[in-house]
């Protein structure tokens, strides 16, 4: 029996334990002394208030979407994927090469094959810790957050000896050929009266990135990998008794996790720096755990948490231009998230599931009661 | 390399080897009672800020010690409330520990200082400083043991010595007390501990708690006795080269301590040379730097030495009604 309906176990506690991250980070805001209100209109009017603004909050929404989905599958196993940060690294390291192998005729051409490098490279990064989760019964938490410092030590390596044009001086790669370069929003949708988007970041990549969560979707509940992917994660035992190889579900799934991780790469390698810089991925990584908790590891809720993440990226970044508040509060709403929509979601789904309980239980009394009355 | 220059690495080696040493230690404590924590590196950066802010304000480096641990108790209480109390993931609490410290103590460095994240330089009575052992100025002119006693086991700063002490402590405290015992036990099998009549929740809160102090020295070190003051971010990775010594050590208290030497030894040359020529191969310093993370997935792979995990970690106990 179902302790609760299910819509309050997917919107309700969601929205509970974000109503609290926000509480508190409003008291964040207060005890350093600045107002809670006046940063809310500015991430908004920043964030929301001009085809600027959402061209950045949509850029980064791109980001999340990747590695919120590339942590959400893994959790269908129940693995859990810290590597999400190095994995994209990779997979920028991926698109690079592919973008700097030949002079790409047009993007519609490098897009596909760019998408491949990303995927492959980042899905590779991931090989390793799931094989040794799935053979050596190594710690794949412990073993993703090795590889990342290990994919920045390798990367750092690969950009200031290897990938550096002669004569540059900053660790980063050659610029990629125009032919390599992805139409932004501004190039789609602005015209001479109208300059929608001029500037922001936010490319095709977002495009791609929908249909991943589509294909997400479809694999997880419209195949039978998914199938035995939501098996495994249900119940290992149970998996291994109908037949589903727990080594093979493991690694299928990571490599998985993986590529869609090394494919957040087109948007910020492709799309928006087109060269490969040392930390791209500026933390999204990390961002894609607090996306694919709040988004209880379901596409569309990936989607809509990639997006308030989005936003208060941008809002963030505002707030430190137009206050005194460090773009640092948002990491602050992250752990805050991650704390109560992961760690702390007992806190709140205990005191519910007595209240639904209860409401049940007077109900059941009530309708127990009329055919009594009947009688 | 002549002997003054390896006197130098080693001494360095020392000094680097403490923060990791501590932070370890802390992580030891915790993984024994069977609570898995990955947020070493938050709570060291979390102690970092608040005993130099508390150092800087008040003057004096105790203060601000204190204000480290305390600092770092409250986020191991943190840890504690969501996966002892509630239940709940260990290690995404960890990460949303690392998260916080890493938000917070920008944003408060912020607030007070407003230097862009760090606190005011520390100096004198703010800082630990180094303290000379006796007769190590007229030893110095033996030859060999002289400079040893100089510069090895003299003139380190007061929590070096306390982390080096640490050690035997906490191998005691673990393998030779009643509570050491049960400690141990309840991150193998709480259950039976729990049906000797023994608070699980207790010990494993007391578990955290002696982490968060550890963590609260390591933290504290970093800030007031590595370096003068704090700078945003400075615990830069070393909670994670911790928690991979302490997979290195095999969850022990004397590995650990060589675990943490020869990691601190190769930041130490990676800080001192950019390129090493191993028998005709250059390594690259990043080579270095990444050395301590591919060891520790090398043991994880169980190829060298399998390092086994306590039993019960990472499992939050469910009393049987």
């Amino acid at each position: 029996m179902q302790k609760m309906p299910q819509w309050a176990d997917v919107f309700l506690i969601p929205l509970i334990s974000l109503l609290i991250a926000f509480f508190l980070s409003g008291l964040v805001i207060l005890a350093i002394g600045e107002s809670p209100i006046e940063a809310v209109q500015i991430m908004v009017t920043g964030a929301l208030g001009s085809t600027y603004g959402w061209g950045y909050t949509l850029y980064y929404t791109t980001n999340f979407i990747f590695t919120g989905l590339a942590v959400a599958v893994a959790f269908h196993a129940r693995l859990f994927n810290i590597g999400g940060e190095g994995q994209a690294m990779l997979g920028g390291l991926g698109v690079a090469l592919v973008c700097l192998s030949i002079n790409w005729p047009h993007w519609l051409l490098a897009l596909p094959i760019a998408i491949v490098g990303g995927a492959l490279f980042g899905a590779a990064w991931a090989a390793i810790p799931a094989y040794l989760q799935a053979k050596r019964g190594s710690h794949i938490v412990i073993t993703t957050i090795m590889f990342n410092f290990i994919a920045a030590a390798l990367l750092n390596y690969m950009l200031v000896n290897v990938m550096r044009p002669q004569g540059a001086m900053d660790p980063a790669s050659a610029r990629f050929p125009e032919g390599a370069s992805l139409p932004t929003f501004q190039d789609l949708f602005a015209t001479a009266e109208n300059p929608l988007f001029r500037g922001a970041p936010i490319n095709v990549t977002f495009f791609v990135a929908i249909a991943a969560c589509f294909l997400v979707w479809w694999l997880i509940w419209r195949t039978r990998l998914g199938y035995q992917i939501r098996a495994f994660g249900h119940s290992e035992t149970a998996a291994v008794y109908a037949g589903i190889s727990p080594v093979k579900i493991t690694i299928i799934a990571m490599l998985i996790s993986g590529g869609l991780a090394g494919c957040m790469a087109i948007n910020n390698v492709m799309g928006e720096a087109e060269r490969l810089v040392l930390n791209s991925v500026e933390g999204a990584g990390f961002i894609g755990i607090a996306v694919a908790l709040m988004g209880r590891s379901h596409p569309f809720g990936v989607f809509l948490a990639a997006l308030l993440f989005g936003f208060l990226y941008q809002g963030g970044a505002e707030l430190s231009l137009w206050s005194n508040i460090p773009r640092e509060l948002i990491v602050v709403i992250q752990a805050l998230v991650i704390l109560f929509t992961g760690a702390l979601d007992n806190m709140v789904r205990m005191p519910l599931e007595r209240m639904f309980l209860a409401m049940r239980r007077s109900d059941t009394a009530q309708s127990e009661r009329k055919p009594e009355a009947a009688e | 390399m002549d002997f003054a220059t390896a006197l130098q690495i080693l001494d360095s080696t020392i000094r680097l080897a403490t923060p990791l040493l501590l932070a370890c230690l802390a992580g030891l404590f915790s993984e024994r009672a069977g609570i898995f924590d990955i947020g070493l590196e938050g709570k060291m950066l979390a102690a970092a800020f608040f005993s130099a802010a508390f150092a800087a304000i008040s003057g004096s480096v105790w203060v601000g010690l204190l204000a480290g641990i305390a600092a770092s108790m409250v986020l191991s209480g943190i840890h504690g409330l969501a996966s002892i109390t509630f239940r709940g993931n260990q290690l995404i609490s960890g990460v949303a520990i690392n998260f916080l410290a890493a938000g917070l103590t920008v944003l408060v460095a912020q607030a007070w200082f407003n230097q862009g994240g760090r606190t005011p330089s520390l100096a004198g009575d703010a800082r630990f400083n180094p303290i000379e052992w006796p007769l190590a100025g007229v030893m110095e002119n033996i030859p060999l043991l002289g400079p040893v006693y100089a510069e090895l086991v003299s003139g380190h700063t007061f929590l070096v010595y306390i982390g080096i002490l640490a050690v035997p402590a906490s191998w005691y405290v673990l393998f030779r007390t009643r509570f050491g015992l049960r400690l141990r036990a309840v991150g193998e099998n709480p259950g039976a501990v729990d049906t000797a009549g023994i608070s699980v929740v207790r010990l494993r809160y007391t578990a955290v708690a002696i982490c968060g102090l550890l963590c609260g020295l390591a933290g504290a070190y970093l800030a007031t006795g590595l370096a003068a003051g704090f700078v945003k971010d400075m615990s830069a990775g070393r909670g994670f080269i911790a928690l991979a010594a302490l997979i290195f050590a095999k969850w022990r208290p004397w590995y650990a301590l060589s675990a943490c030497l020869l990691f601190g030894l190769l930041e130490a040359i990676g800080n001192r040379y950019q390129n090493i020529e191993v028998i005709g191969i250059t390594l690259p310093v990043q080579f270095m730097q990444a050395l301590p993370y591919i060891l520790t997935v090398v043991i994880l792979a169980g190829f060298v030495g399998k390092a086994i995990p306590p039993r019960a970690g990472g499992e939050p106990y469910v009393k049987e009604r």
